[in-house]
């Protein structure tokens, strides 16, 4: 068991800088993610955690030992590959037993690890048959029993359910909590998925174009995300965003126009000034259908998605944003429609023109 | 599956071809077991009970070392294949595999031996073998066909290698496997198709060439089959029954590698296409 901490690293190929200053701390047993569109750089990140990328600046410790230098075998950790990467000349037995022969496992011990990683993921049963035999979800789970049977201190996933279909995609992430909840160890996962990100993590690491946006627990991210692009990629639908502007401020207190309505709210002292631009986001579903209360947008309907569980309906306000509100259960809204929609103050969220929020703390 | 005016068309291409490049081989064993009268007088017919004779193989193992020149000819095809094999899989694994100064500029170079013939080379080599003692010795027929086969086999097994995905050796790396290892346990068997369709392209113009062997070792006992076949042909008189048998002979083992290898090569051939 270890902890992994990045101090300052960095990474570019040629003049094209792929990390920048990158500074992170992932504490014993943690379950973190690295989540952020594709090509943020976060399947970088993770192989240079692995060792099998350098870094062009920046130190990487794994436990109290810095491991710049050293190979991935000799690093105590394993990765799962979004490709699952078997040995395709291999039996699903000596994939796993594979590494253990260069570890200089002795036979027995090797044999008894794999039967016992054989017996947690339930492929047992498959132990003699090749890869091309297996479906996907069997594949998985042997490349993340390759991963077991070396005991390592951190385990690193790249994207492994993204090969998925959906619900072989649910299941397998359940499987994976579960395993770091009895293993205990320090895992770090790669997705673009947000829902696996929120689902998965202990702490979510948020990334875009090089650059660490913001880390958090799951829920600290989704209600007091810092800036725009993480208020954008956490949460589904994605926030709304609505250009406004400072009306008037009086201590922490700023009133903000936007869309012909307007709104109060706390914010940190002397981040805004009057008429200052600002971006006004609210989640589609922290909206409620109807026009009561002071702060209301109304507008046509483009569309209406019906869930059954929720509807979606999508609307063009006067001021030419589109917004989408998440009203619960179905809804009687159609397209052409007008629609009003409540937004509850509490429920705001304010950036400046750099795109950074200026709330005041909040519970 | 219907038989539309394209596809016939291909099809007769293909066997016109088929019969062109078979042509050559049927009539060496036709008229390798017919009288010399009836190879003159009807060399399109098949040997029959008048025609029928075994005396051009008799005379080949009763006036030369065939035995010897097979050896020969087997010893220098299969030591120069495995070579090749061997050091164009590992050339090609370093050049698609780790990036280095002068990386490119292996490769082109390698390229250009594709390009050039060899046999330009032939007074050079010559000089060289003569320098080196290696005259009259396999060792030096050995030493031009892996030359001459490695660029072929690197850019081949450059490409095979290439397909096989970087994630796999990354895994095996996170194993704790070591370099070494990855090409014996992993690439290697990963890459035998390819390896086959190497053989059987490196194969075939080794066994029989009769350019190098002329001038490199065509004394001593070293000759290699073909050379000893041309003691059959003379100036003035030529015994076809002895030439013809001999290349029956010579024939023989190829024919049986290449069929050997074929089901492979079929499947090296196709393997970047269908996946």
């Amino acid at each position: 068991m270890a902890e992994v901490s990045l101090h300052g690293v960095a990474k570019s190929f040629g003049a094209t800088e792929i990390l920048r200053d990158i500074n992170l701390s992932v504490d014993d047993g943690e379950f973190v993610v690295f989540v952020g569109p594709s090509g943020c750089g976060k399947s970088t990140l993770l192989r240079i955690i692995a060792g099998l990328e350098t870094v062009s600046g920046g130190e990487i410790r794994i436990g109290s030992q810095r491991v710049n230098e050293l190979p991935p075998a000799d690093r105590k950790i394993a990765m799962v590959f979004q490709s699952y990467a078997l040995y395709p000349h291999m039996n699903v037995y000596k994939n796993m037993a594979f590494g253990l022969k260069f570890a200089k496992t002795d036979k027995a011990e090797a044999d008894r690890r794999v039967r016992q990683a054989a017996e947690i993921l339930k492929l047992t049963p498959l132990l003699h048959r090749k890869p091309r035999e297996l479906s996907g979800g069997q594949r998985q789970r042997v490349a993340i029993g390759r991963a077991i049977v070396r005991n390592p201190s951190v385990f690193l996933f790249d994207e492994p359910l993204s090969n998925l279909d959906a619900a072989l995609r649910v299941n397998t992430r359940l499987e994976i909590a579960k395993l770091h909840r009895d293993l205990g160890a320090t895992m770090i996962y790669v997705t673009h998925d947000q829902v696996e990100a929120m689902t998965l993590a202990s702490k979510i690491v948020v990334m875009n174009q090089g650059r660490i946006e913001q880390v958090g627990a799951p829920l600290e991210l989704y209600r007091r995300p810092g800036n725009l692009f993480v208020a954008g990629f956490i949460g589904s639908p994605r926030m709304n965003f609505i250009k406004g502007q400072v009306l008037r401020i009086a201590g922490n207190s700023a009133t903000l126009g936007f869309a012909g309505t307007d709104a109060v709210v706390n914010v940190a002292p002397g981040r805004l000034a009057a008429g200052d631009p600002v971006t006004v986001g609210i989640r589609p579903e922290h909206m409620e259908a109807g026009g009561a209360g002071a702060t209301s947008l109304h507008g046509t309907i483009d569309a209406v998605e019906q869930l059954g569980e929720s509807s979606y309906v999508y609307m063009k306000l006067a001021s030419g944003d589109d917004v989408i509100v998440r009203a619960p259960g179905e809804t009687d809204a159609a397209a052409g429609g007008s629609y009003t929609a409540h937004v509850p103050t509490r429920a705001l969220h304010v950036f400046d023109a750099s795109g950074v929020s200026v709330l005041a703390e909040r519970i | 599956m219907t038989l539309r005016p394209g596809r016939i068309a291909v099809h007769i291409a293909l066997i016109l071809y088929t019969i062109l490049a078979l042509g050559p081989i049927f009539l060496i064993l036709i008229n390798a077991f017919k009288t010399r009268r009836a190879i003159f007088a009807d060399p399109l017919g098949f040997p029959n009970g008048q025609t029928f004779t075994t005396i051009g193989f008799d005379r080949v193992f009763a006036n030369s070392d065939f035995g010897l020149y097979f050896f020969n000819s087997l010893t220098v095809t299969v030591v120069s294949l495995v070579l090749i094999v061997l050091i164009g899989a590992m050339a090609a694994w370093a050049l698609t595999e780790y990036k280095f100064r002068g990386n490119m500029l292996i490769g082109l170079y390698l390229a250009i031996g594709i390009m050039v013939p060899i046999r330009l080379g032939s007074v050079s080599i010559l000089r060289m073998m003569v320098e080196l003692n290696l005259v009259n010795t396999l060792t030096a027929l050995i030493l031009v066909y892996v030359a001459q086969g490695l660029p072929l086999a690197i850019l081949i097994l450059g490409e095979f290698i290439q397909q096989i995905p970087k994630d796999l050796r990354d895994a095996a790396r996170c194993d704790g496997v070591s370099e070494y290892r990855i090409f014996f346990s992993i690439i290697l068997p990963l890459i035998s198709p390819a390896i086959a369709t190497v053989a059987v392209f490196t194969m075939v113009p080794v066994w029989n060439d009769l350019w190098f062997p002329l001038i490199l070792a065509p004394g001593d006992g070293k000759q290699t089959i073909t050379l000893g076949v041309q003691q059959f042909i003379g100036q003035y008189v030529t015994d076809w029954n002895a030439v013809l048998a001999s290349l029956t002979l010579a024939i023989a083992p190829v024919l049986a590698l290449y069929l050997l290898f074929s089901r492979y090569l079929v499947r090296g051939l196709t393997a970047g296409a269908v996946k």
